[in-house]
């Protein structure tokens, strides 16, 4: 009895090994977005549900990402400006290692906590192919906004500023 | 302002060492001639006229999705990522048609696909063909319906 068992179960976990990788379903605005969580490499502990009721900013980038690299200056400015306000950044790192990620942010100051990526993660939030791309989460925890592409600081900084204004006085 | 303009350019000080193999901005240097647009590839595939295709950009990428069939053989912004391309290549006739893609970031700022298209040609690869990502490969392949193959 006990040997079939064993066969059924090697049987179910061979064929789902073999199975083709689910499609990752696109997100959308007014999408709760998925949780996640993870440690930071700065150590501690980073929980997207924690963060109810502050508005968020998810940026997936990469070491290797120029246009990323370019955010990052004003994505630590409007950490700076809102912060206190109830916004939060979270860093995605999408780099192949830990390593290369430690050591962009050795030359680069972060003040905010970076995450370590990788392709569950990027699956999780509809596949993330390319970067730069963010994701900004209301108090609600729905998608706002979804941005892929040229940063546009301005357009950010706007957005952030118009939904922390639901949640509080500025 | 002035404090957005000096943060953007200790940003591009700061990124020089980061991306030393190949400057972003190099795909811009890749002739028309040899770029091959989606459409034209996603055809191919239809047709089963299938050549070798490379993704010579990131794995964290390439392990999401790639186009069915086609080999990991990057990044092209690092030595070893050539090196894993030189090894790649080294299987294939010089004188047949390959492909390269990359598409981790938009066209004019990819840090991999000049370095590994300018390695073939320099191996004597005399049909190379570079899939033109005006976006990334999410927006001009996956989004677009063409074929792909999740997971690595």
């Amino acid at each position: 009895m006990s040997r079939v068992l064993v066969t059924t179960l090697a049987l179910l976990l061979a064929l789902a090994a073999n199975a083709p990788a689910k499609t990752p379903i696109k997100l959308k605005l007014g999408d709760v977005a998925p949780q996640f969580v993870r440690g930071d490499l700065q150590g501690h502990p980073f929980d997207l549900k924690a963060q109810r009721g502050r508005i968020v900013l998810i940026d997936f980038w990469a070491s290797w990402c120029p246009p990323c690299i370019v955010a990052i200056p004003h994505l630590s400015q409007l950490q700076k400006k809102y912060g206190a306000r109830g916004f939060q950044v979270v860093g995605v790192s999408m780099d192949d290692s830990a390593n290369t990620t430690k050591e962009t942010m050795k030359k680069i100051r972060f003040n905010y906590p970076v995450v370590l990526g990788d392709a569950k993660l990027g699956n999780l939030y509809g596949g993330v192919l390319g970067l730069p791309q963010q994701f900004l989460i209301g108090a609600d925890g729905k998608i706002l906004a979804i941005r892929s592409g040229a940063f546009e600081p301005t357009a950010l900084d706007k957005g952030i500023a118009a939904a922390l204004k639901k949640i509080g006085p500025s | 302002m002035r404090l957005a303009i000096l943060t953007h350019l200790l940003t591009i000080l700061l990124l020089a060492p980061l991306t030393a193999s190949a400057a972003p901005g190099d795909a811009l240097t890749i002739p028309a001639a040899v770029q091959i647009q989606p459409a034209e590839l996603a055809a191919m595939l239809k047709a089963g006229d299938t050549p070798p295709i490379l993704q010579v950009g990131f794995s964290v990428m390439y392990q999401q999705a790639h186009i069915p069939n086609s080999q990991y053989a990057g990044p092209g912004n690092k030595d070893d990522g050539l090196l894993n391309l030189k090894s790649h290549a080294d299987l294939l006739p010089r004188d047949k048609l390959v492909v390269i893609y990359c598409g981790c970031c938009p066209w004019e700022k990819c840090p991999n696909i000049a370095a590994a298209y300018k390695q073939l040609i320099g191996m004597g690869f005399t049909k190379v063909r570079v899939l033109y990502l005006a976006s990334n490969f999410g927006a001009d392949w996956v989004d677009k319906g063409y074929p792909v193959t999740r997971g690595g």
